[in-house]
């Protein structure tokens, strides 16, 4: 694994976490009920923090004079290597729960590994804070797709629409490229073959509980980690950057 | 000087209470404060950082707080003493060690109520108002809570 791709692995991590954070933080004031507002937007603080000290860690091993802050602001959108499923609209409720349980199930599975792996301590250190973090994200969603999976006929159907309207987006999460490959070898980042079964296990298990259908696989949008987005991302990062950008010298 | 540190979410138990403060160390006639944050995305980590800055500068100027994130805080840092506070304050303090997988989640865990000590509680929500806690309510006294989440 070379440096850069050392580099490159540590930025995918703050990608993923900073690009959720900021959809989940749109939830803040718009929750279905006081509870949920507040469990989405502790969520949200969780993923920016987890991104906070991955692009701190990933300017401070490149070495380039910058910092978070240009990492997550004066990037463009071809420039965010981060899962395409992690950058969709917020859609309803149900749609954002089971986003949620998708990319907690494997984020919670990775941060075990990133957690154990013995090739970089300050990533074992982030990850085994964020591993206690996300076992309270996963439970959140699984609790929730079991209440409206084998809730009414209309919660049911709903949160299985949902599931199939996302289902395309999972397999980019299993899908290795060179990145991911250097890094297995490395023994920095796992296997995406052993972390799919855990993740279908989790997920299998849940939907089941929930009487809710899982997918047949077909075909897989891919192209989050090549830099190749979909549109959505674009407009939100522009809603995320207009002001450091417009004012780069702007404080609190 | 860092003992006087208050943590701004829990305003009356110091940051050493919380167990944050990892160490103090004397580096080339620099203080270097070593903390751990409690969460990753707690807004409070940068405040904490300054106040104990402003603190430790009172009387010494050469001074700096360095944030280490490895090993990972944890619940069972904090001090006996930060449990009692925590009670007579109506929040809950955590129950068990983190390294228990069931405690960890809240699974078949007894959360006493801090005003009347009732075991009869439930969980309303695993999320409160900071990211360090979670909402109870008492079904004896009909109070609701808040609990220090273990982690």
């Amino acid at each position: 694994m070379t440096e850069d791709q050392h580099i490159q692995a540590i930025l995918r991590l703050g990608d993923d976490t900073l690009v959720l954070g900021q959809r989940l933080s749109a939830w803040c004031g718009h929750g279905p009920i006081l509870e949920e507002d507040i469990a989405l937007s502790n969520t949200a603080l969780d993923l920016i923090g987890q991104a906070r000290n991955f692009y701190t860690l990933a300017a401070a091993r490149e070495n380039q004079g910058r910092d978070e802050d240009k990492l997550a602001f004066f990037r463009s959108d071809r420039d965010f290597q981060n899962h395409l499923l992690l950058e969709l609209p917020n859609g309803h409720f149900g749609d954002t729960i089971v986003r949620q349980f998708f990319f907690s199930a494997f984020a919670l599975e990775r941060y075990v590994f990133l957690s154990r792996q013995l090739m970089d301590a300050e990533v074992a250190g982030i990850a085994s804070k964020a591993l206690k973090e996300l076992q309270y994200h996963w439970e959140h969603s699984a609790q929730w797709i079991i209440r409206l999976g084998d809730g009414t006929e209309e919660s049911h159907n709903k949160v299985q629409q949902s599931i199939h309207d996302l289902w395309s987006y999972t397999g980019e999460l299993f899908e290795a490229d060179e990145v991911d490959q250097a890094g297995f070898e490395a023994g920095l980042l796992p296997n995406l073959e052993l972390l799919r079964d855990t993740w279908n296990t989790r997920i299998d298990d849940c939907l089941q509980k929930a009487t809710l259908q899982r997918p047949e696989d077909g075909w897989m949008q891919r192209g989050g980690k090549q830099g190749i987005h979909s549109e959505h991302l674009s407009y939100m990062l522009a809603e995320m950057q207009i002001l450091p950008r417009t004012y780069p010298d702007a404080s609190w | 000087m860092v003992r006087t540190v208050n943590d701004p979410e829990l305003p009356y138990l110091t940051v050493e209470e919380m167990g944050m403060v990892r160490g103090v160390s004397l580096q080339e006639d620099q203080i270097v404060v070593s903390l751990t944050p409690t969460y990753s995305g707690c807004p409070a980590t940068d405040v904490i950082s300054e106040d104990i800055e402003k603190a430790v500068r009172a009387v010494e100027a050469n001074a700096k707080v360095e944030v280490v994130l490895s090993p990972a805080w944890t619940t069972d840092w904090i001090l006996p003493s930060a449990y009692v506070k925590m009670r007579e304050h109506g929040l809950a303090p955590p129950e068990g060690r983190s390294a228990d997988r069931a405690f960890l989640m809240g699974q078949g865990k007894i959360i006493p109520c801090p005003r009347c000590q009732s075991k009869n509680t439930t969980m309303i929500s695993a999320f409160g108002s900071t990211a360090c806690k979670a909402h109870f309510k008492c079904n004896d006294c009909l109070e609701p809570f808040e609990h220090f989440k273990c982690i």
